[in-house]
């Protein structure tokens, strides 16, 4: 089903009563999901995506705007009426009921015509319970069963009445690292099984590039960007969004344009045709450097690109950090943001580096330039980007 | 580890001393009591060891009169006292405006004292020379007859005796109640309302499954508070019950102790055996009960 927020906005009254002014918890949110896909709502704690979750699910009422699953408004139904699933981060399975009562419960409440024989019912629950693959632990407690059984559960309940639409709140937050990896697998593979258009909430990037098709990414309330994981991270719309994503963290630098040159300091490190000369914020991701030493380039034999003669960098070489496959650069540059940067490269291209000075090329594809006031993205003419 | 035991029984011996002297030594002697026939406190003497105590105790119909009362009073109070209470607070929980306003005026009756809250009850039931009692007041305002509540009929009295103790035992419940329900996690009514599940089946099938240990709590206390009731009673008709036909089990040991007629421990001792052995029972079932029916 096609979820469509239009212009959504929830204010709170504030908590303390001295302030007058309301908390806006979601601003002036748009965005299309389209029908059968698996998004991550990704943003910082407290940014507002719980309160989309609860909004789309019903829960809590729009101060202004609609949602429409598909062309129905949905936006004054109750949520019973609008078919969705939610799964909450604590999972709230009832601990006095079984895991297959927990799952049937919802099958209870309907009334009526709606109304299912026992039989049925108790199929239909087996059924969502195989789905998930926790049929053999039907008759357990949730405090007898794991984290990432109950979650298991939770998610049964919240398909058993075959929504439209399922919601996740935070689903991994309370499981182990190793559980985490396996769960999210879990959860693309059922979300592929049922095509059941699928939102859940993370404030951990990783997770949401992992399995989602679209990611969202928002702070304080408004959207910053919706598109495919792979996009977000080499297209960030802003400096916020090129922060959030990625780990290690984008490296970021203050430099200048002068003659459609950037510079990095006072050096010359990338020509950026169609910018205007000014002070910029440089955006550069772990992988975007390259070590250049005296003889030329290292990696000129290897990759397809080879950086041009004389655009590089000093900068200062604190320690190499081994991770195998890799190897990761720590360096410091009176211009950087934040006190060191880390900089990924293939092990053999750093064999021959030592503390002290270090020059970097940058690759045009891995360099993002943004406004310096506003964060915005500035694009760089042509294929400079790519 | 032994030195370790012996440091940890040392630590204990005060605590231990003092229950010992004050609670075990005395529960052990009112057994001797109860089957020392005809013992006599001035003389510490008896004829011999028997069950004659309990035989006389099981007879006298000012025991029987009491037990009669107590259970009444058990049967009538605990269901009616702890329903309300919970109604009550599921009431106080679902309120927003001046929660706390009616918290306290709910809890106002435990901090009272017994004899004040008396007191009240006989403005409100006694008969005097200059009044009839406000509750005959109200009786004689919608044409009823006036009944004497404090030396009338046995029912009128048991009625009195009845509102008085639910009306003194409620809060205490209120409390423990409200308590319960606002520590379910919301969550629960979050998810229960995703389903659309109708308000009587979040009761039945969510709150009052998670709240049922504390129920239980107050349903064996209940019991074990009512089948020791003697002040209220007190606080009511006077110190004469025997007289007014209201004694409880706990007033007819305290009479064989040391009423006007005094000085009977034995009889004594043996009348409070009888109200162990039904406490225990009744605990014990209830417990069972629970065992069965109660999540933890």
């Amino acid at each position: 089903m096609k979820i469509v927020l239009d212009h959504l906005t929830k204010r709170f009254p504030n908590r303390n009563r001295k302030i007058r002014e309301d908390v806006v918890a979601v601003d002036d949110f748009t965005v299309e999901i389209p029908d059968g896909c698996l998004i991550g709502l990704l943003g910082p704690s407290g940014c507002g995506k719980s309160t989309i979750l609860n909004l789309v699910s019903g829960l809590e009422e729009p101060t202004s705007g609609r949602i429409f699953f598909e062309d129905r408004d949905v936006t004054n139904l109750p949520p019973e009426k609008r078919g969705v699933g939610l799964v909450f981060q604590n999972y709230a399975l009832y601990p006095h009921l079984t895991a297959l009562e927990n799952i049937m419960f919802p099958l209870g409440n309907l009334r009526g015509d709606e109304r299912l024989p026992k039989d049925e019912m108790h199929a239909r629950a087996v059924e969502a319970a195989k789905l998930v693959q926790i049929d053999g632990l039907l008759d357990r407690r949730p405090s007898e069963m794991s984290g990432g059984q109950q979650q298991r559960v939770a998610i049964a309940r919240a398909l058993v009445k075959k929504p439209g639409v399922l919601l996740l709140d935070e689903p991994l937050s309370n499981l182990d690292a190793r559980l985490r990896l396996a769960t999210r697998e879990e959860i693309r593979r059922i979300q592929r099984e049922t095509k059941i258009t699928t939102v859940f909430v993370t404030h951990d990037q990783e997770e949401a590039m992992s399995i989602s098709d679209l990611i969202v990414v928002m702070k304080d309330g408004r959207l910053h960007q919706i598109a495919k994981p792979q996009a977000v991270y080499d297209d960030p719309v802003n400096l916020f969004v090129a922060k959030f994503l990625g780990t290690p963290p984008i490296n970021v630098f203050s430099g200048t344009v002068k003659a459609g040159k950037l510079l990095i300091g006072s050096e010359p490190v990338l020509d950026v045709p169609g910018v205007g000369d000014g002070e910029v914020t440089v955006g550069v991701r772990p992988e975007g450097f390259e070590p250049v030493t005296e003889g030329g380039p290292s990696s000129a034999k290897k990759g397809g690109w080879i950086p041009a003669e004389g655009l590089s960098f000093a900068c200062a070489l604190d320690r190499v950090e081994v991770m195998g496959r890799d190897t990761s650069i720590v360096f410091a540059h009176p211009t950087l943001d934040g006190a060191f940067g880390r900089a990924i490269v293939d092990a053999e291209e750093a064999a021959g580096l030592e503390p002290g000075t270090v020059r970097f090329a940058l690759r045009p594809s891995k360099t993002r330039l943004f406004d310096p006031k506003t964060g915005d993205r500035i694009h760089i003419a042509g294929s400079a980007e790519a | 580890m032994k030195k370790q035991n012996l440091k940890a029984w040392l630590y204990l011996l005060p605590a231990a001393a003092f229950l010992a002297v004050f609670m075990i030594y005395p529960l052990i002697d009112v057994v001797v009591y109860s089957l020392e026939e005809g013992y006599n406190s001035a003389s510490q003497s008896y004829f011999g060891v028997g069950l004659y105590n309990f035989s006389y105790v099981l007879r006298d119909p000012y025991f029987l009169q009491a037990l009669k009362n107590t259970l009444i009073l058990v049967v009538i109070t605990v269901p009616v006292s702890t329903t309300l209470a919970l109604l009550i607070s599921l009431a106080l929980h679902s309120v927003k405006a001046l929660k706390s306003f009616f918290q306290t005026v709910y809890f106002l009756p435990y901090v009272t004292n017994t004899l004040a809250v008396g007191l009240v009850f006989m403005i409100l039931f006694k008969k005097t020379a200059y009044s009839e009692g406000l509750v005959n007041l109200l009786i004689g305002f919608f044409g009823g007859p006036s009944v004497d509540f404090i030396d009338g009929p046995y029912w009128a009295k048991m009625l009195v005796m009845c509102i008085y103790t639910v009306w003194v035992v409620m809060p205490f419940k209120i409390l423990i109640l409200t308590g319960a329900l606002a520590s379910v996690n919301p969550e629960y009514y979050k998810a229960a309302r995703v389903d659309g599940t109708p308000k009587a089946r979040i009761f039945f099938r969510i709150t009052l499954p998670l709240i049922s240990p504390m129920i239980f709590y107050l349903v064996i206390t209940g019991f074990i508070g009512a089948f020791k009731a003697y002040s209220d009673a007190v606080a009511l008709f006077g110190v004469d019950l025997n007289a007014a036909g209201m004694n409880t089990i706990v007033g007819y040991v305290y009479d064989m102790l040391y009423g006007n007629s005094g000085g009977y421990p034995s009889y004594a001792s043996a009348a409070a055996l009888v109200l162990f052995a039904i406490v225990f029972t009744i605990t014990c079932v209830n417990l069972l009960i629970r065992r069965k029916n109660v999540v933890n």
